[in-house]
Formats: C-alpha cells, sequence, structure tokens
C-alpha cells in the first residue's frame, strides 16, 4: 500500500504538484491520467524520489521513503518509463539482471530469475538472452523495459507512459499482458498516461490531475457517472459516457441465467471476457435482440439481451 | 589525400565519356605524376660529403642495366593496374610491389654509388624518388579505402608495414642511404629523442585527459558554465605554439628560480616544463569538447532508467554515461595524440628534446639529411597513432545508439 500525503512540489516559478494525497492499495493498478504539465509525472518521480518532494510525505507499506537513501529504495521500486530507456550497450540478459546486480544476488539466482521473466513475458530465453537491444522490435524492447523493472521480484511498479511509443495494435496487447503479469504477480502497479481509454483499460482506479491538483480519484465507473467537475466530465467523454460504462463491464459479471435465446439457430454467442459495449456492438451489427455467453469450456452459462445492456448503461 | 578527395568520386551513372571508359581517373593522375618524377627528376643525389648541394643521378644512371631494366618493368606493370584493374586487392598488391622496388632501387643506388669503406659520401634520395613514393603511397591507401577493410584489418596492415620496414632497416638494407648514415652517427642521440619524444606526447596526453574528462562531465551537468569553460580553451587553442613556449618561458623560469622544490623536480623556464605545459594546454579542448558531445549523446531516457533502477550517480556515470560516450571521447584522444607527436617537434626549439632536435640542428647546419631523420620517424609515429586509435574507436563503436 502507498499512502500519499499532502505531497507537493514547487519550483521557483511554478507548483509542479500542488498538495495531493491519496492511498494506492495493494495489488491494484491505479492510473493517474492528466494532460501534460499537469504534474503526474512528477508526482510518480516522487514516489521513488527521482524528485524530491517540497513538502509531504510518501509511506510505502508503512515505511517513510525517507528513511532511506533515495538509491536504495529506487532498487525496491521497479521502474519502467516512455521508451524503454533500456542500455544499448548491454545485451537483453545484462540488462535485466541490472538491480539484481545492484543488490548483490548471486550469479545462478540472477539467470534463473531472468529465464523466468523472459518467459512470463513470451520471449524465449534461449534465443533472446545474447541480443543486444537495437536488434529487438520496438514491442519487445518494451517487453524486457518491464521485465528489467520486475527483476529484483519488487512490491511496487512505477510506469511512466509506458506505451507511449508503440503502435495501436502493439499497445493494446502490451495492455493485456501487463493485466496477466499484474495478475500473476500481484505487483502494486502506479500508471501515469495521458490516454483516458489506456487508464480505463488498465485502472482499478484512476486518479485524474490537472495544473499540479488531484481533481478526482475512483473507481473508473464513477468517473463516468459522477465526474467531480466539468474537466473530468470532458475527458471521460459526455457523449460517450454510456458506452465507456458498458466497456467497464464484462459478460460474464452481467449475465442473466441461462435460458435459451428465442432466436435459436445462428443466434449470437460472446465470451465471458467481452465488455458489454462489445456484445451491444455486436447484437446491433446481427439485429440480434439477445445473446448467450459461454464460459471457458465453451457451454453456455448465461444470456445478455439489449434491454439488460441498457440498464447497466445508466448511472445506478 | 583530401584535397584529392573529389578524384576519387565516380558518379555511379555512366557520367564517364567514352574514350575514358575503363580507365581509373586516379590511377591516371598518379601513373603520369610518378612517371613525371621517375623521367623528369633526379631519382637520387650523390654528394661528396654531407654538407654540399652534391649532382643528381637518374634512375637509370645508378642502377645496373638488369636492375633498371626490373624496375622499370614493375613501374609499367604497376601503372597498368593502377589505369586498367578496379579489383582493389590486386591494385594494393601492385602498389605494394612498386613501393618494395622503389625502395630497393634507391638501396641499390647508394650501393652502387657508395665507393666500398667510404662514410664522406652521401646518397640522398631525390625529388623523383619523393614523387615516386607519394604516388605510390596514395595508390596504396585509396586501394585500401575501396576494401573497406574492418578495425582488426588495418592494424594488421600497419603492423606488417612497420615489421617490414624494421627488418629491411635492422637488416643493413639501407644503411648506404644518407638518412641511414646520419642515424649512424647519432644513433644514440635518436634513442634518447625517440624517448623524449614518446613521454613529452603521451605524458602531456596522460595529464591532460586526467583533468580534461572531470572538466567535461563538469561542464555536461552544469550547461551554465560550459561555454565559459570551452571560450577559454578555445582562446588557448589559437595561440600558436612558438608563442605559446614563449608565454610560458617566463613565469615558469621565475618558478624555478623563486621555489627551490619546483627546480629540483625539474620546471625550469626552457627544457620539457614549458613544452609539457604548453601540450597539456592544447590538448584540454579536444578532450573536453568531445567528451561533452559523447555525454549528450547518450539518450537522457538510458539515464534516467538507470538512476530509476537505484544505481548512484556515479554508477550511472561509469557504467552507462562514460560507456556510451567512450567512442567519442576516444575521437578527442585520437586528435590529441596526433597533434601532440605533430607539436613536440617545435618543443625541440625551447630545448624539449624529441625528434625535433635532429629537425632544427638539420636546418641549422644546412643538412636536409638531418632534418629526414627527425621528420620521417614523427611522421610514422603519428600515422600509426591515427590507424591505432581509429581501429579502436571503430571497434568500440559497433553497439549503436
Amino acid at each position: 500500500m502507498i499512502v500519499i500525503e499532502s505531497l507537493t512540489k514547487r519550483y521557483e516559478s511554478m507548483t509542479a504538484v500542488d498538495d495531493v494525497s491519496m492511498v494506492v492499495e495493494r495489488n491494484s493498478i491505479t492510473v493517474v491520467v492528466g494532460t501534460s504539465g499537469s504534474g503526474k509525472s512528477t508526482l510518480l518521480r516522487m514516489i521513488n524520489r527521482l524528485i524530491e518532494p517540497t513538502s509531504g510525505r510518501v509511506l510505502i507499506d508503512g515505511r517513510d521513503t525517507e528513511s532511506e537513501a533515495g538509491h536504495v529504495l529506487r532498487r525496491r521500486i521497479g521502474y519502467v518509463i516512455q521508451g524503454h530507456g533500456l542500455f544499448p550497450h548491454r545485451t537483453v540478459a545484462e540488462n535485466i539482471g541490472t538491480v539484481p546486480r545492484l543488490l548483490g544476488w548471486e550469479e545462478s539466482r540472477i539467470r534463473t530469475r531472468t529465464a523466468q521473466l523472459l518467459g512470463a513475458l513470451q520471449l524465449d530465453p534461449g534465443q533472446y538472452s545474447e541480443k543486444y537491444p537495437h536488434q529487438l522490435s520496438g514491442g519487445q524492447q518494451q517487453r524486457v523495459g518491464v521485465a528489467r523493472a520486475l527483476a529484483a521480484e519488487p512490491a511496487v511498479l512505477l510506469m511512466d507512459e509506458p506505451f507511449g511509443a508503440l503502435d495501436p495494435i502493439i499497445r493494446e496487447k502490451a495492455q493485456d499482458d501487463l493485466l496477466d503479469i499484474q495478475r500473476k504477480f500481484g505487483t502494486t502497479i502506479v500508471l501515469v498516461t495521458h490516454d483516458i481509454d489506456e487508464a480505463f483499460r488498465l485502472g482499478d482506479r484512476v486518479a485524474v490531475m490537472s495544473a499540479g491538483r488531484l481533481i478526482q480519484y475512483d473507481r473508473p465507473e464513477v468517473l463516468v457517472t459522477r465526474p467531480a467537475d466539468a474537466l473530468v466530465a470532458r475527458m471521460t467523454g459526455s457523449a460517450e459516457r454510456a458506452m465507456r460504462l458498458l466497456s467497464l463491464t464484462t459478460a460474464g459479471e452481467a449475465a442473466l441465467p441461462w435460458s435459451a435465446c428465442e432466436a435459436a439457430a445462428d443466434g449470437v454467442v460472446v465470451p465471458t471476457s467481452a465488455s458489454l459495449r462489445e456484445v451491444l456492438s455486436e447484437l446491433l451489427w446481427r439485429g440480434s435482440e439477445c445473446a448467450t455467453v459461454l464460459d471457458a469450456d465453451g457451454t453456455p452459462c448465461g444470456r445478455l439481451t439489449v434491454a439488460s445492456i441498457m440498464a447497466r448503461g445508466r448511472p445506478s | 589525400m583530401s584535397t584529392l578527395g573529389f578524384l576519387l568520386r565516380r558518379p555511379a551513372s555512366a557520367r564517364d565519356t567514352e574514350a575514358l571508359a575503363g580507365i581509373d581517373r586516379l590511377g591516371a593522375l598518379l601513373t603520369l605524376v610518378g612517371a613525371a618524377g621517375l623521367l623528369l627528376l633526379p631519382f637520387v643525389a650523390f654528394k661528396a660529403n654531407r654538407i654540399v648541394p652534391g649532382d643528381t643521378r637518374g634512375l637509370v644512371e645508378v642502377l645496373p642495366t638488369w636492375g633498371a631494366l626490373g624496375c622499370w618493368a614493375t613501374l609499367a606493370t604497376v601503372a597498368a593496374v593502377a589505369l586498367l584493374v578496379a579489383n582493389a586487392p590486386l591494385r594494393l598488391g601492385a602498389a605494394l610491389a612498386g613501393l618494395v622496388v622503389t625502395a630497393m632501387a634507391l638501396a641499390g643506388a647508394a650501393n652502387a654509388l657508395t665507393p666500398p669503406h667510404d662514410l664522406i659520401v652521401r646518397v640522398a634520395p631525390g625529388a623523383g624518388f619523393w614523387l615516386l613514393l607519394a604516388s605510390l603511397g596514395l595508390l596504396a591507401t585509396d586501394a585500401i579505402t575501396r576494401m573497406r577493410p574492418g578495425p582488426g584489418v588495418r592494424v594488421l596492415l600497419l603492423a606488417l608495414f612497420l615489421g617490414l620496414a624494421g627488418l629491411a632497416l635492422a637488416r643493413g638494407i639501407f644503411d648506404n642511404v644518407s638518412v641511414m648514415r646520419e642515424y649512424a652517427v647519432n644513433a644514440a642521440a635518436f634513442a634518447l629523442a625517440a624517448r623524449q619524444h614518446f613521454l613529452l606526447s603521451l605524458g602531456s596526453l596522460g595529464a591532460a585527459v586526467i583533468v580534461a574528462l572531470p572538466l567535461g562531465v563538469f561542464c555536461h551537468r552544469a550547461p551554465r558554465l560550459q561555454p565559459g569553460v570551452l571560450s577559454a580553451l578555445n582562446i588557448i587553442q589559437t595561440i600558436p605554439s612558438i608563442a605559446l613556449f614563449g608565454i610560458l618561458m617566463a613565469p615558469l623560469g621565475a618558478l624555478a628560480a623563486h621555489v627551490p622544490l619546483a627546480a629540483a623536480v625539474g620546471i625550469r623556464g626552457i627544457g620539457a616544463a614549458p613544452a609539457v605545459v604548453a601540450l597539456f594546454l592544447y590538448s584540454l579542448l579536444p578532450i573536453v569538447a568531445n567528451t561533452v558531445a559523447g555525454l549528450k549523446r547518450v539518450s537522457p531516457a538510458t539515464v534516467e532508467a538507470a538512476l530509476g533502477m537505484g544505481m548512484t550517480w556515479w554508477q550511472t556515470l561509469m557504467s552507462v554515461e562514460l560507456v556510451l560516450a567512450l567512442p567519442v571521447i576516444l575521437t578527442g584522444i585520437r586528435i590529441v595524440l596526433v597533434q601532440n607527436i605533430g607539436l613536440v617537434t617545435v618543443a625541440a626549439l625551447i630545448g624539449g628534446g624529441g625528434f625535433g632536435t635532429f629537425v632544427f640542428g638539420g636546418i641549422g647546419q644546412a643538412a636536409t639529411d638531418l632534418v629526414l631523420l627527425g621528420a620521417i620517424p614523427t611522421v610514422v609515429l603519428a600515422f600509426s597513432a591515427a590507424v591505432l586509435l581509429d581501429a579502436l574507436v571503430e571497434r568500440l563503436d559497433r553497439v549503436p545508439q
């Protein structure tokens, strides 16, 4: 758990972060979203003290981050930045082993951990360990950047626009991978982005910042249904808010008890992981009123009707 | 070489006119220059002793018939290859064969013209020899450039050249040539001068690296001070070397006169001390400027990642920033080393020693051979340093940014 208390960063002429307090829950993904200059990156860098705050403090699992030297603190916190920042003169394996080596791990342990991480990120260790960063594609470089940040098993992972340099299709895949990794390792992730769609896709909780202040910090659906001000409303897209709300719920969560759809034979079937937005879109396209929800084994486990989906697209 | 660069440009589309098709343009020019040297200018100068001007001899006059014929035949073949053959290794081989034959012809001429056991007469290389040597040398370097050899091969070629030259000198093949006559008389002084030359150029470089590297890092970290530091070093760079030696003589002389310790460690107004100080000052700008440029080339994301992962600023500097900047820094060091090897020659004027001693001694005595005894090793030294460091830079720069 990360507790941020009245964190402020003032430069000579401007206040970058103005009295921000928030609590980041364990094993969750918190996304800080805002325009450039909103102070979101400065806030992130004050958590690992790459930037020293003017006032306020940060507690990680109850321990004040000021209680140890900055570089020692940072070895316990994973850090991923836009454009990956891999060391061009070191191989993939050496890059991933950076923090474990700083911490004095044994070589055999570093090797095991490196292979494990590469495997988890779908990079064959035998094929990629000895490659240099420039020999990898953008998506692979990004994954190595994540592996490097996770190498020393940090409880907290900070990510600053980690997917900003990727093209849209690879970015979506990278976002899915991140959700998998978070589930697998249970890491507490704080991610900064200017992309509200990314925030809604990844965030268990979303913090909206503007001009150094924290405007709203809540679950994504609350941001849509009860925006704190006009800025949040505009960001979450007032014209599209119903669809955005639908995108936050999966078919599995919203399914009605199963009974056969009347339209029968070539009826619409959807997996439990599909969002209501996708189900509604599919129903509109097929001109159907009812979809059958299939579980992972392919057996019907519920159904969704246009009316039941519509009920979910309104603030309750 | 750079002034001849325009000759090396060969448009891919057939801009060459029909009449010239197939004829190598650089080869044509070099053949012309070499032939002119061979036919119109004296190959050697024969002097009764080291000071008199002497009279000149052509190649045919000084070699036995079979030797002259062999020489002509080889050089004609080299010219044909230079004109008509595009294959670079073949061109290199021809140029090297030409160089060996020319050198052997010089040695042969010296042996033929020197009466047995005579140590007074001098047989010096003439203008024709030098022109021939220059055109063959250019042919060889052009062939090497066209082959695009890797750094290892270039160092190997250099070692081969130095080894062959060293072997020929050790076997006494050139003992009757005037420069080697001067060497025979000055052997002890030559060894001393070589040691001084090494020490002065490498010592001032070492001192400059120790000061300039941290200064460069400092300039990179404090960009506001960078223009001031760099322009101060720039001003030093614009002072002519003789003037700088002169400027340093007064304060160093005063220091030696008033501080006994300074005098005891060898500081004087003249000699090695002002030479080292001046060379050190000249060395600062290239190293500082290249350190700044090299560090600037390191991506900010890489540095931020290093700090973000918990490296200290010292670890970041040593294992990331300087390592990535190293090829550019080494380029600066290469500039300084080659520059110093040349400038040390001038330091002989203020008693600094080195090969310059022979150059200025020779000028004073109007003895060209003595000048060459100082100039040739200086050129070979500078050339070797450039090849070695270029190869090292290229080797390190293999990791792309």
